[in-house]
């Protein structure tokens, strides 16, 4: 326990990088791969997920003094549930198309480690402001680690970035990576990468503080 | 023979075509968390098989008498309230809340249920069960039905056999995705993985190299149903 509370836009910016809840803390893993076959299916959904994770957190922050310890998590999900059935709604009337493509993935937001992690950890304890800088941090980290994993997938699997050709016409598609394998195989890469990234800024760090 | 070969035709394609894991990408928090060892992810395999029948066959009854379009429940209460309201009756909005309720409660009825009468199995398998309620697989068999049952033409609709079949034979499939991988995994502990990939990353190149040979299975369905829907 440290006596030093973050201040909300250290909180903020923890969720983006420092504490990106993909790459740092291995949640909300099944829409990670699930819908990042495209950049456009993975952008709907991390709006999606950040509108429900931002209202619950809200939400959560508001009720935090009238929750019971063994009660809480079913009042979460049950927050998260609504709320998803409110972007689900949303989804099917202005979106049709997206919405039939990420299919199932839009209502499995409700089991998105991700949110209860964040109402348990975060908003069920802090202020509204406080809460809602939080998750609007962790919701940018979840885009950010969504359209990384996105625009190596379309790229070379299809060829294109949002849609656009960006690969030269010689290119042969890779199907696999818009395939499940795929997922798999460019998640444990990325994931590989980061690691090597974050090894090599701290021997950097222990370095310069030794000199 | 119809009637068993659809139902043959359901369990292939959970379990092997379209693996929970490998195709679907749900119940990946317990694949990579809890498949370092054999003995831990057939627990897991399991316990999530159990909960996952038990949760079906809660939401096929929730979903067939209450929730689909014109499901008699919800019909004979609009009548009761006032007669001739009853043409469009529609609760399908509130599947996923209550989705969510029954997998939670079941969760904990199974947990204390199996801790008083079954202490043994308990002690095995008893951890993962609180785990379960956030596993996307479940909630992602519900969905499925939910599909089958409220979204299908009045002839198409599932019954309780071909629910509890999905279900059951998606749920072992999930125990077979992880028990392979945790069968991979502990040999793994002796090769020389590159130091930045242990861990989750080398978990996931495996995963995505598993899914690669499950992906052999495509098309099997077709055949199938050719043999067995004559």
């Amino acid at each position: 326990m440290s006596a030093h509370q973050p201040t909300a836009a250290e909180r903020f910016l923890q969720g983006i990088i420092p504490e990106n809840p993909i790459y740092r803390q291995l949640l909300g893993l099944c829409p990670t791969l699930a819908v990042t076959n495209g950049m456009r299916a993975a952008m709907t959904m991390a709006g999606a997920t950040a509108f429900v994770l931002i209202c619950a957190s809200v939400l959560t922050s508001l009720i935090r003094g009238l929750l019971k310890p063994h009660l809480r998590i079913l009042v979460f999900t049950l927050t998260i549930a609504a709320f998803v059935t409110i972007a689900d709604r949303f989804l099917a009337a202005y979106m049709y198309a997206m919405s039939k493509q990420l299919g199932p993935y839009i209502p499995l937001i409700i089991v998105n480690c991700i949110i209860i992690s964040r109402c348990e950890v975060c908003s069920s304890k802090q202020g509204v402001f406080t809460a809602a800088a939080d998750a609007g941090g962790v919701s940018l980290g979840f885009a950010l680690a969504l359209a990384s994993i996105a625009t190596v997938r379309e790229i070379l699997g299809a060829g294109t970035w949002f849609g656009l050709r960006v690969m030269p016409a010689v290119w042969p598609d890779w199907v696999v990576m818009v395939l499940p394998p795929g997922a798999f195989l460019t998640l444990g890469l990325l994931l590989g990468g980061a690691n090597w990234i974050r090894a090599a800024r701290e021997k950097r760090r222990g370095a310069s503080r030794a000199a | 023979m119809d009637w068993i070969g659809s139902l043959v035709l359901i369990a292939v394609g959970a379990m092997l075509i379209n693996n929970f894991v490998l195709y679907y990408f749900v119940g990946i928090c317990p694949f990579i968390g809890v498949s370092r060892r054999v003995d831990m992810a057939f627990g897991m395999g399991l316990a999530v098989t159990f909960v996952i029948s038990i949760a079906a066959l809660l939401s096929w009854a929730f979903t067939y008498f209450l929730l689909r379009p014109n499901a008699p429940l919800a019909v004979a209460v609009w009548e009761a309230v006032s007669p001739g309201s009853a043409a469009n009756v529609d609760l399908s909005i509130l599947s996923y809340i209550i989705y969510i309720f029954v997998i939670a409660s079941s969760v904990q009825f199974v947990e204390m249920y199996v801790r008083k009468f079954f202490p043994a199995l308990y002690k095995s398998f008893g951890i993962f069960l609180p785990l379960i309620t956030t596993n996307c697989a479940i909630l992602f068999a519900c969905l499925e039905i939910l599909k089958r049952v409220a979204g299908a033409k009045p002839a198409e609709v599932w019954g309780l056999h071909q629910a509890l079949t999905l279900a059951l034979f998606g749920g072992l499939g999930f125990t077979l995705a992880i028990v392979l991988m945790a069968g991979i995994r502990e040999e793994l502990d002796f090769a020389d993985v590159p130091v930045h990939l242990r861990g989750a990353g080398i978990t996931f190149i495996v995963a995505g190299i598993l899914a690669l040979a499950f992906m052999g299975f495509t098309g099997v369905d077709r055949s199938l149903a050719a043999v067995l829907l004559r």
